[in-house]
């Protein structure tokens, strides 16, 4: 009624209310405009692969660059999935299966194996007092500015001496510590009240009780947020896991992907190694969606 | 249920001495109100109480046994923290379960007391509840709760109710008081607000600068204050100072205002000592001889503040009944009751009452 009343009334036409219609709508436009550029900028390249790996080999090798689906999609997933993209390979083929596995468990222990050792260490800065903490923690923030790069020669020596080449354990141990999380974790628990360390102690609870009851739960929305970056990040891990290791048994998708890629005058297989691609996307894609509203929580909220 | 004694405690933070001695004795369900200005160290006696801060020396002694050493969970107390300090994602419930959970309680046992400080303090349908869903008065209640299951020797309250609305304040006043005596547990309250500590304690320490300036009754506090710190602490408005010299004898004294006044009991000291008079508004006699040059006047209905100053530019308040004499110019007055006496050097109260 309300609503239809001030319609009536914007018609008699009122100049000014008609052109301010006339520009929230042309503003809305623009706005669009810009998202809907951003949108086909960041898919396009994805929708590129998607639809190529459901043509054949010789599609591609054509030189053409389908937009549209193709009828070949199931064969080439198969193929992918459980034999790799053998043809021009320059090493010997490793199916998508088994790297998948390896990058989701690499991902996966990385992930929370930083959480872990981020979550005691920036405990221990926080609400212990000990000689010397503030240069340890100093001496954890100043890594941050090292990028991996740097000391990759070194820890490969180190990995060799302990003869950790070629195993899952090699894999992971050196990027675990994250001086990143620390530093955030860090930030969060000064913002925790030192009104509940007094009060645990009155409570009768320790330290390693404390940090269970109180300071986890706390932290939920941060882990939760911090896992889905480091995941991704541990992911994507391309160039220590192509140093360390050597046996096809455990590579990683980033790299097994690259590889099969071939340098020399060989056609490329661009149906698997896109439909490889595509398996790679999904499961990072899949802890971003699960943990989407832990993740937008964990930035933005906190429970105090 | 227990004593307290505090003695010689000394603090000093990175080599600023902030406690200077404190000695204090709480007797048996006695409740004691620690009241002074911020930064006088009232909230580092009763950390230092607690066990969250050690005393740099001095023994603290529960019951009769020295606890200077023993971790807070150790000392058999309760703290009710300024902010209340529930952990916010814990219920109301777990929030008042969690110390005795620690302690080992059988399950049966914590949901009894549990239950029944709840009844006590009326908060049993916002058991499940969270922190965040409670108002000021609900969170203050669930802190007291998770002090009285504890069922400790001693209460601690530092300061629990700046965090309140005036009219919850004082309804909350009026509740610790109730539950404070039907418990009988001792207590130490730890405020900077006056009305607070003169309605609480059973007896008040006043500090001022790491000191306990006196500690007594409030109505002795409030009649007999021990120096002109108190004097001026203690009571709204506060006391009028002014300087004076004593005269022959000590019968009177020369105010520098001009004029002078006679005590009832002579003070000791040689004639021309410099001292003190305190006199509070409401004891100011508004006729006489001394010139006030009324300044602003406060109508409150059944009294009426007139603040004024003196020849010579001294401060001077006059609290009269109903509404004021005058409305501005100037206003005689006589001081003749209830005056005060400090020494104006030390401060310090020359002796009782100086007139009757």
């Amino acid at each position: 009624m309300a609503g239809a009343l001030v319609k009536e009334r914007g018609a008699a036409a009122d100049p000014a209310l008609r052109a301010s219609r006339a520009r929230q709508r042309r503003d809305r436009w623009m706005t669009h405009g810009i998202l809907l550029l951003g949108v086909i900028i960041f898919a396009l390249p994805i929708w590129i692969t998607l639809v190529g790996s459901t043509h054949d080999v010789n599609t591609i090798g054509r030189g053409e660059v389908p937009l549209w689906f193709g009828g070949h999609a199931v064969e080439n997933y198969v193929a992918a999935w459980s034999r790799g993209g053998e043809a021009v390979r320059n090493t010997r083929a490793v199916p998508a299966g088994i790297m998948l596995w390896n990058s989701l468990v690499m991902a996966t222990l990385i992930a929370t194996g930083k959480i872990i050792i981020s979550l005691l260490s920036a405990y221990a800065v926080v609400f212990f007092s000990f000689p010397g903490r503030m240069a340890f923690f100093w001496m954890i923030f100043i890594t941050l500015m090292l990028p991996v790069e740097v000391r990759i020669i070194p820890t490969f020596q180190v990995m060799v001496d302990l003869h950790l080449t070629d195993t899952m354990a090699g894999l992971v141990i050196p990027v675990v510590a994250s001086a990143t999380a620390t530093l955030l974790f860090r930030q969060f628990f000064l913002t925790i009240p030192d009104e509940y360390a007094e009060a645990a102690k009155i409570d009768g609870a320790g330290p390693l009780r404390f940090f269970w009851d109180v300071v986890l739960p706390l932290s939920r929305t941060n882990i939760a947020a911090l896992f889905v970056i480091l995941f991704i990040y541990g992911w994507n891990q391309y160039l220590w896991p192509l140093l360390i290791i050597t046996d096809t048994g455990l590579e990683t998708i980033v790299v097994g992907l690259s590889k099969m890629i071939g340098r020399g005058d060989a056609q490329n297989e661009w149906n698997a190694i896109m439909a490889t691609a595509i398996l790679a996307l999904l499961p990072p894609v899949a802890v971003v969606v699960l943990m989407q509203r832990w993740f937008v929580k964990g930035l933005t909220e906190t429970e105090k | 249920m227990a004593t307290l004694e505090l003695s010689r405690i000394h603090k000093t933070f990175g080599g600023t001495p902030v406690l200077h001695g404190v000695d204090l004795d709480i007797s048996e369900g006695e409740m004691v109100v620690i009241v002074g200005a911020s930064g006088c160290g009232k909230s580092t006696l009763l950390r230092i109480t607690a066990g969250l801060e050690s005393p740099t020396s001095g023994i603290v002694r529960i019951g009769g046994r020295d606890v200077t050493a023993l971790e807070p969970a150790d000392r058999d107390i309760a703290l009710v923290f300024q902010n209340y300090a529930l952990y916010p994602h814990m219920t109301a419930f777990e929030n008042m379960a969690y110390g005795l959970k620690i302690r080992g309680v059988p399950r049966a046992e914590i949901r009894r007391r549990v239950e029944e400080a709840a009844r006590l303090l009326d908060i049993d349908a916002l058991l499940a509840r969270r922190p965040r869903q409670l108002s000021g008065g609900q969170r203050q209640r669930v802190a007291m709760g998770r002090a009285i299951v504890r069922e400790p020797k001693l209460f601690l309250f530092d300061e629990p109710l700046s965090n309140l609305d005036a009219k919850l304040r004082v309804q909350m006043r009026a509740e610790i008081r109730r539950l404070q005596r039907r418990l009988g547990v001792t207590s130490l309250f730890v405020t900077h607000d006056q009305v607070e500590a003169m309605t609480l304690g059973d007896r008040l320490v006043v500090m001022n600068q790491g000191r306990a300036a006196q500690i007594a009754t409030p109505m002795e506090i409030f009649t007999t204050p021990a120096d002109t710190y108190v004097a001026s602490f203690i009571g709204s408005p506060t006391m009028n100072l002014l300087r004076a010299t004593l005269e022959d004898g000590g019968a009177g004294a020369t105010l520098a205002a001009g004029g002078s006044i006679r005590f009832a009991q002579p003070v000791p000291g040689p004639a021309g000592r410099p001292v003190i008079i305190g006199i509070r508004p409401e004891h100011v006699t508004p006729e006489g001889d001394l010139p006030v040059a009324i300044e602003l006047v406060e109508p409150l209905g059944s009294e009426t503040v007139m603040h004024g100053t003196l020849p010579g530019g001294e401060a001077m308040t006059v609290r009269v009944q109903g509404t004021a004499p005058v409305t501005s110019g100037i206003m005689p007055v006589s001081l003749k009751q209830h005056l005060h006496v400090f020494d104006a050097e030390t401060n310090l109260r020359l002796h009782g009452l100086a007139s009757a």
